[in-house]
C-alpha cells in the first residue's frame, strides 16, 4: 500500500494505482479528456494535471502512479490555471460550432469547457481544414479533431487494424488514415469503434436521416422499417427514457407515430438466419472435421470486411447465410411485396442498426434490398427532430408477418448470442427435440475469447468459440491456422461486447454500461414464450408459404451470399474489401 | 562623449548568447524524421532575423520565402509555388551582398531540391511524408534498438542482472559494448536540451561490472534445423546465439584459433580486456552453439558442401584484409599492416617494438589502436602520420587525445610519398610531402600539396592503417553477389537469390562499428528463423521501474575516468575506470525517460518481443 495526501485527505491505495484512480476511489474528481482507461493513457491533452508538492512542474494524473508520501493538490491555482490554459489552447484549434454539431450535448470538450467556466477564449480560433469523402459511412471532420489519439489506440489495440495514425510532425501533427492514405484504400472494417470512443464530433457516421425523412414524406412509397435486437437495449439512453420505459414495443409505437407504414423486427430475420445458418452448419460438419477449419458466423459486417482484408483465404469458411438485416431486406421486397401485392420498387426499406458497417453492407447489396440504414444515434436524432414526445406514445406490437421474434433472435445483439441461438436450433435439428433453452449459457459473458464444447448426443460433440473485438478474432484465427486449436463453429462480432456496443450505438461519455445493455437482451429472451428460432410461427409460415425449407433453392437465392465472388468483384473495382 | 569606450558586457547580449547556446543544444537533440518544409521554414525565419536589413534579397526575399513556405504547409500552394520558392532561393543566394543572405538562400534551395518529393506531397495531397513514429531517440539510433531507458532505470535501482538481461534481449554483447561501443544512441539524447547527453555507455559499463548472474533466456524446443555461421565475430555470434535460443542447431566456423573476430584480432585489450571478451563469448556459447575453430571456408571446406549440409547459412566473415598505400617501398622489412599487427597481439604473440621508432600511417580509430599498442610494445617514439588536419581525423576525438596523452605524436598534413629502405632492406623512414588544408569536398576539407620540400621521417617500424578489405572472393566464385568487395544483401540480410543464405556485419557494410555488426546478426537470426518456417518470439518480461517526477535541474554529465597515462601506457590492462555507485545513480537520474514522457507514451515506449 502507498500512503499519500490528496487535497488534504490522507489516503492509502494499492501500489501501482494511478493518481487519477487514487483520487477517484477517494471521491475526488480530476477532469480528463484524452484518457481512455487501459487504451489511451498518454497524457496528451494535459487537462488532468495536478500539483505535487516539492515538484515545480505539473504532473498528469492519468498516466502517473502514486508514490509514497506524495502530497497532491488537484485544484490548486497552479493546477487549475495549467488545466484551463490547455483547454483554451485545444479550443483555439477546434471548430466549436456546438449548436450544429452532431455531438452537441454528448461532447467531452463541451462538458469540460462548461465545468471550467470558460466563456471566452483569449486566442484566435484557427482549425485544420482537410477534405474527406463524405459518401462513405465513416466521416472524419478535421475541423473538430483535438488529437486525443483515442481513435488511433482503439483501432490499433482493440481492433488490431491500425487504420488511424498520427501523421505529420511539429505543429502540423494530426490524426489521419495511416500513411496518408484514403480510408477506402486501407483495411478499415467500418466497425465504428473510433466513433464511439471519440470525445468530440471529429468522427461520426454518415447522416442518412434526411433520406429517411424524404421517404416518409413521399406518398408513392410504402415505408417499412426493421429494428435490430441491440437497438432496444440502448435507444432510450439518447432520448432520456429509463431502461424500463425504453421497450421494443414503445419503439414500435414511436416509429409508427412518425409515419412508417409497417414496423417490423429484425429479430424475425435473426430467427431466419438461425434456420439457414444452423442447417448449413450441420451440412458442413463433415468438411469442418476433415479440414480442421471451423465455420464462421457471417452476420457481423465489420467482421466480414475484416476477414476479407486480413485473411482472404479463409473467406470460404464463412457461413453463406446473409445477415438478419440482409435476409429481412430480401424478404421484404419479395415475400412481403407479394403479400401486399405491390411491385418491390414501391417499397422503401429502412433498417435501424447499432452498427456503422451495416451502412456499407447496404451499399454492397446490388439489388438494393435495403434503402437506408440508420444507426441508433440517427434514430434518436430522427425522433428528436420529429418532435415526438416518446413518453406520450403507447406501446404497440410489431406488425405481422415479419414482426414476431423469439428470445433466441433477440440475443443476437450480444456476444455469444448468435452462437447460443444457433446451438439451440442445431440441437433440435440433430435430436428432433428441444434442449433446455439455457443449456448453452456457457457462451455468454463479456470475456473476449470464450470456448465451449457441447455434447448433442448421438455422438455429436460440438466445439465452439466466441470472440468479440477484431484483435481477439485475429488471435483466434492465428491459433486456428497454427493448428493450436480446433473448433467446429466460431462466432465473431467486431465490436467489444457485440452489437450492444456497436459502432452505431448511443455514446456515453464515461463509457456505456454493457452489462445493463446485455441484461436487457437476456431479460427479453428469458421472458419470451418462444426461445427457439425454429418455433417462430412467422418463420415457419414463411417457409411454408414461400421458401419451402431451409437451404431450398429459393432460400439460397434470397438468403445467402457468395462471399468469395463478392470479394473478387470488390477487388476488381479496386476496393480494399 | 569619450573618444573611445571600454567594452562592457551588455545584459541583453549575454542573455542572447545563452539562448544561442540553448538553441545549439536543441538542434543537436533534434528528433529524426521531421518535416523538411516545416524545418526550412523555421530556419529561414531565423536567418531573416539575422538579416541586417540593408539588402533587398535578404530583407525582403527571405520574408517572401517564409510566406511561400507557409503556404506549402497550409496546403495553399501549387506546384508553381514550388518553382517560385526555388527561383527565389536561388536569387537570394546569387544576389545577396553577404553570407547571411547567401547562405540562407542556399539552405532553402538545397532543402527544396533535395527534399522535393516531400514538398510536392504537401502541395498535391496536403500531407507530409514524415511522422513522429520513432519516439525514443536513443532506442531508435541504436542499431540494435536496445531498450536504453529501461536498463538505465534498472541500473538506477541497482537491478544489474535485469539491466544486462534487458540489453541481451536485443544485443547479446553487453560487456563488449560497455567497453567499446561508439554509442550512436547518445547523439540525439533529449537530455541535451537541458545540459548534455546521458553517458549511456558509461551506465552500461556499471551494469556489466555489477551484474553477477545474468540468465540465459529459455530455449525453444529443438527444431532439428541446422544453421551454419561463417565467422565467429560479433555478427556471427549474435546470429548464432539467437538462433540457438530459437531451438535451431547452430555451428560456427571460425578460421582463426579463437572466437571474437575483430573484438579479439582488432581491438587491443587495453580498450577491451580479453578476460571480459572470453566471459561474453562463454555466456553466448552456453546457449548451445557448436564451434569449429581453424576452419576456413573455401580452403578447408567448400561453401557448396556447407550448403548441402545445412538448412541455412549466415556469412559474417568481417573485413580482415589490409589495404596498401600503393607507394614505393611498402615491401620493406619492418613495414606491416594494422591487421597483421593487431592479429598477432590478439593471439598473444606480438612483435616487440622495444626501443623502436614507429610510424603509423592513418587517422582512423584503428590507427589510434595501433599507435597506442605500439607504445605498450615498448616503442621509443610513435608518429601518427596523417595527410589531413588532426581535426579531420575519422578517429574519435577521445582516441586521438588518449594516444597523445600516452606520448604519440600526431604529424598532421603530411602525405606519404615513398618508404625509404636501408641497404639491408629494412625500413629507413617515410618520405612525406607537406600538405595544406584546402577546399571542403564531401564535407571534409581535402589536403593539397604545400609548396615546400618533401621530408623524411625516420623509423624502424611502419604500420599502415588506412582501412580494411573483405576477403569475399571464394563466395563470389560460388555465385554470391559481391559489389566492390562487399557482399550484397537485401535489408532482410538475405543474399540475392541464393535460397537460405544470409550475410551481415562488416562483410556487407564494409568496416563499421561493432553494434552495427551485432544488429545485423539479430536481423539475420529473425529472418533465418522465418525462412526455416518458424516464428519464434524472443520475449523480455522484466518489469521496468516507474519514472520519477523530480524536476530536471541542469547537471553535469559523469564521464568515465581513465588510468593515468604514465601508468597505463606500460601495460595492456584496461585503461578506463567505471563509475562509482553514487555517480551511476546520479547519471541514471538524469535520464528523461522518453519511454514514458513525450511521444513514447503513445505506444508504450518499448517493444518487449521480436
Amino acid at each position: 500500500m502507498v500512503k499519500l495526501v490528496i487535497d488534504g485527505k490522507n489516503i492509502q491505495v494499492k501500489e501501482g494505482t494511478s493518481i487519477l484512480e487514487a483520487a477517484k476511489i477517494n471521491g475526488i474528481n480530476i477532469p480528463t479528456l484524452c484518457f481512455l482507461k487501459d487504451l489511451n493513457e498518454i497524457a496528451a491533452c494535459r487537462v488532468c494535471v495536478v500539483e505535487v508538492e516539492g515538484i515545480e512542474k505539473c504532473v498528469t494524473a492519468c498516466n502517473n502512479k502514486v508514490q509514497e508520501g506524495m502530497v497532491i493538490h488537484t485544484n490548486s491555482k497552479k493546477a487549475r490555471e495549467a488545466r484551463k490554459l490547455n483547454l483554451e489552447l485545444i479550443l483555439s484549434q477546434h471548430n466549436f460550432t456546438c449548436a450544429t454539431c452532431i455531438r452537441n450535448g454528448i461532447c467531452k470538450l463541451q462538458e469540460l469547457t462548461k465545468e471550467f467556466g470558460i466563456t471566452d477564449t483569449p486566442y484566435n480560433i484557427k482549425y485544420e481544414q482537410k477534405k474527406w469523402d463524405n459518401s462513405i459511412p465513416l466521416i472524419r471532420d478535421f475541423t473538430k479533431c483535438i488529437k486525443c489519439m483515442r481513435c488511433v489506440q482503439v483501432c490499433e489495440k482493440v481492433q488490431s487494424l491500425g487504420v488511424w495514425d498520427i501523421v505529420n510532425t511539429g505543429g502540423k501533427t494530426t490524426v489521419n488514415v495511416r500513411s496518408n492514405k484514403k480510408l477506402t484504400d486501407v483495411n478499415c472494417s467500418y466497425c465504428g469503434q473510433c466513433i464511439v470512443n471519440c470525445p468530440v464530433g471529429a468522427l461520426h457516421e454518415r447522416d442518412d436521416v434526411k433520406v429517411v425523412l424524404d421517404a416518409l414524406d413521399n406518398k408513392d412509397k410504402i415505408t417499412i422499417v426493421q429494428v435490430a435486437p441491440a437497438v432496444r437495449a440502448a435507444y432510450g439512453e439518447g432520448i432520456g427514457l429509463k431502461r424500463e420505459e425504453a421497450t421494443e414495443k414503445k419503439l414500435a409505437g414511436i416509429l409508427k407515430s412518425i409515419g412508417f407504414d409497417h414496423v417490423f423486427d429484425t429479430v424475425f430475420s435473426a430467427d431466419m438466419t438461425i434456420m439457414e445458418e444452423g442447417s448449413e452448419f450441420l451440412t458442413r460438419l463433415d468438411d469442418i472435421r476433415k479440414t480442421g477449419l471451423p465455420m464462421f458466423t457471417s452476420c457481423c459486417p465489420g467482421w466480414l470486411r475484416f476477414i476479407k482484408s486480413e485473411f482472404p483465404d479463409l473467406v470460404g469458411r464463412l457461413s453463406s447465410a446473409k445477415s438478419p438485416q440482409g435476409m429481412f431486406g430480401a424478404l421484404a421486397k419479395s415475400y412481403y411485396a407479394e403479400i401486399l401485392g405491390v411491385p418491390e420498387e414501391k417499397i422503401f426499406s429502412v433498417s435501424i442498426m447499432p452498427c456503422l458497417a451495416k451502412k456499407d453492407e447496404e451499399t454492397l447489396d446490388n439489388n438494393h434490398d435495403i434503402d437506408a440504414v440508420l444507426t441508433t444515434r440517427e434514430l434518436d436524432r430522427l425522433l428528436v427532430s420529429t418532435m415526438v414526445n416518446p413518453k406520450d406514445i403507447p406501446e404497440t406490437e410489431f406488425d405481422s408477418p415479419l414482426g414476431v421474434g423469439t428470445g433466441a433472435g433477440v440475443i443476437f445483439g450480444v456476444t455469444g448470442g448468435v452462437m447460443e441461438a444457433a446451438l439451440r436450433s442445431a440441437y433440435f435439428l440433430v435430436n428432433k427435440k428441444n434442449p433446455d433453452a439455457d443449456a448453452f449459457k456457457d457462451v455468454r459473458g463479456l470475456d473476449g475469447y470464450k470456448e465451449a464444447s457441447f455434447d448433442f448426443g448421438n455422438g455429436v460433440v460440438v466445439k465452439v468459440a466466441v470472440v468479440h473485438s477484431l484483435s481477439n478474432a485475429r488471435k483466434l484465427i492465428n491459433k486456428v491456422l497454427k493448428g493450436e486449436v480446433k473448433y467446429d463453429f466460431v462466432e465473431v462480432m467486431a465490436c467489444p461486447g457485440g452489437c450492444i456496443n456497436g459502432g452505431g450505438q448511443i455514446i456515453n461519455l464515461e463509457g456505456s454500461d454493457l452489462a445493463a445493455r446485455s441484461n436487457v437482451l437476456y431479460g427479453l429472451d428469458k421472458v419470451n414464450n418462444l426461445r427457439f428460432s425454429h418455433e417462430n410461427p412467422e418463420v415457419i409460415e414463411c417457409y411454408k408459404k414461400y421458401l419451402k425449407e431451409p437451404l431450398s433453392e429459393k432460400a439460397h437465392h434470397l438468403l445467402h451470399r457468395d462471399h468469395i465472388k463478392e470479394m473478387k468483384e470488390q477487388k476488381a473495382l479496386g476496393k480494399q474489401v | 562623449m569619450s573618444r573611445l569606450t571600454v567594452f562592457t558586457k551588455d545584459k541583453q547580449e549575454s542573455v542572447k548568447e545563452l539562448l544561442y547556446r540553448d538553441l545549439e543544444r536543441r538542434i543537436i537533440a533534434s528528433p529524426t524524421g521531421l518535416c523538411p518544409v516545416d524545418l526550412t521554414n523555421s530556419f529561414v525565419r531565423l536567418c531573416l532575423s539575422q538579416s541586417c536589413g540593408k539588402c533587398t534579397p535578404c530583407r525582403i526575399g527571405l520574408n517572401k520565402l517564409v510566406e511561400l513556405l507557409e503556404s506549402v504547409l497550409d496546403g495553399r500552394a501549387t506546384l508553381e509555388t514550388l518553382d517560385l520558392i526555388k527561383e527565389t532561393a536561388r536569387g537570394i543566394y546569387l544576389s545577396s551582398d553577404c553570407a547571411i543572405g547567401q547562405e540562407a538562400g542556399k539552405l532553402a534551395y538545397d532543402s527544396i531540391t533535395e527534399c522535393y518529393d516531400d514538398y510536392k506531397e504537401h502541395v498535391v495531397n496536403g500531407n507530409c511524408t514524415c511522422n513522429s513514429n520513432k519516439p525514443v531517440a536513443c532506442v531508435n539510433l541504436c542499431p540494435a534498438h536496445v531498450d536504453i531507458p529501461g536498463y538505465i532505470a534498472l541500473v538506477k535501482e541497482g537491478r544489474y542482472d535485469d539491466a544486462v538481461n534487458v540489453i541481451r534481449h536485443m544485443n547479446p554483447f553487453p560487456i563488449t559494448c560497455a567497453y567499446i561501443c561508439e554509442h550512436p544512441c547518445e547523439n540525439r539524447c533529449k537530455r541535451t536540451l537541458i545540459d548534455a547527453p546521458i553517458n549511456i555507455r558509461g551506465i552500461k559499463r556499471v551494469a556489466i561490472e555489477k551484474s553477477k548472474n545474468p540468465k540465459l533466456p529459455p530455449k525453444a524446443a529443438t527444431t532439428n534445423k541446422k544453421v551454419a555461421v561463417i565467422g565467429g565475430g560479433p555478427s556471427g555470434l549474435s546470429c548464432a546465439y539467437y538462433l540457438s535460443l530459437m531451438g535451431h542447431e547452430v555451428t560456427v566456423y571460425e578460421q582463426r584459433k579463437q572466437l571474437g573476430g575483430m573484438l579479439r584480432y582488432g581491438i587491443p585489450s587495453y580498450r577491451f580486456p580479453r578476460e571480459r571478451l572470453d566471459e561474453e563469448i562463454n555466456f553466448l556459447l552456453s546457449a548451445g552453439i557448436k564451434v569449429e575453430l581453424n576452419v576456413s571456408i573455401g580452403k578447408d571446406i567448400e561453401f557448396s558442401d556447407l550448403k548441402k549440409k545445412f538448412d541455412a547459412i549466415y556469412i559474417a566473415i568481417g573485413a580482415h584484409t589490409d589495404k596498401k598505400i600503393g607507394i614505393d617501398g611498402e615491401d620493406a622489412k619492418g613495414v606491416m599492416s594494422a591487421v597483421e599487427m593487431l592479429r598477432a597481439i590478439g593471439d598473444g604473440n606480438p612483435t616487440s617494438f622495444e626501443g623502436k621508432r614507429v610510424i603509423v600511417v592513418g587517422g582512423g580509430n584503428v590507427a589510434m589502436d595501433v599507435a597506442r599498442s605500439s607504445v605498450r610494445l615498448g616503442a621509443k617514439s610513435v608518429d601518427i602520420v596523417y595527410r589531413r588536419r588532426k581535426a579531420d581525423m575519422t578517429a574519435l576525438a577521445e582516441e586521438v587525445e588518449g594516444a597523445e596523452a600516452e606520448g604519440c605524436n600526431v604529424v598532421e598534413l603530411m602525405s606519404p610519398v615513398a618508404i625509404e629502405k636501408n641497404p639491408d632492406g629494412t625500413v629507413k623512414g617515410l618520405r612525406v610531402k607537406p600538405q595544406m588544408t584546402s577546399i571542403i569536398e564531401s564535407r571534409r576539407p581535402s589536403p593539397k600539396n604545400k609548396n615546400t620540400d618533401e621530408v623524411l621521417i625516420p623509423c624502424d617500424i611502419l604500420v599502415v592503417s588506412i582501412g580494411q578489405g573483405i576477403d569475399s572472393k571464394h563466395f563470389e566464385d560460388k555465385g554470391i553477389a559481391v559489389k566492390r568487395g562487399n557482399i550484397s544483401t537485401f535489408d532482410s540480410a538475405a543474399v540475392g537469390d541464393m535460397d537460405g543464405v544470409f550475410a551481415g556485419g562488416d562483410c556487407v557494410s564494409g568496416p563499421a562499428t561493432v553494434i552495427r555488426a551485432i544488429a545485423a546478426g539479430r536481423v539475420a537470426a529473425a529472418n533465418i528463423d522465418e525462412y526455416l518456417g518458424f516464428n519464434h518470439e524472443i520475449v523480455q518480461d522484466i518489469d521496468i521501474p516507474e519514472v520519477s517526477f523530480d524536476d530536471k535541474v541542469p547537471c553535469g554529465r559523469v564521464e568515465l575516468s581513465m588510468r593515468k597515462p604514465q601508468d597505463r601506457k606500460n601495460d595492456f590492462d584496461a585503461i578506463e575506470n567505471t563509475m562509482s555507485d553514487e555517480e551511476a545513480c546520479q547519471e541514471c537520474g538524469r535520464c528523461l525517460r522518453c519511454d514514458h514522457f513525450g511521444f513514447g507514451a503513445i505506444r508504450g515506449g518499448r517493444s518487449t518481443k521480436w
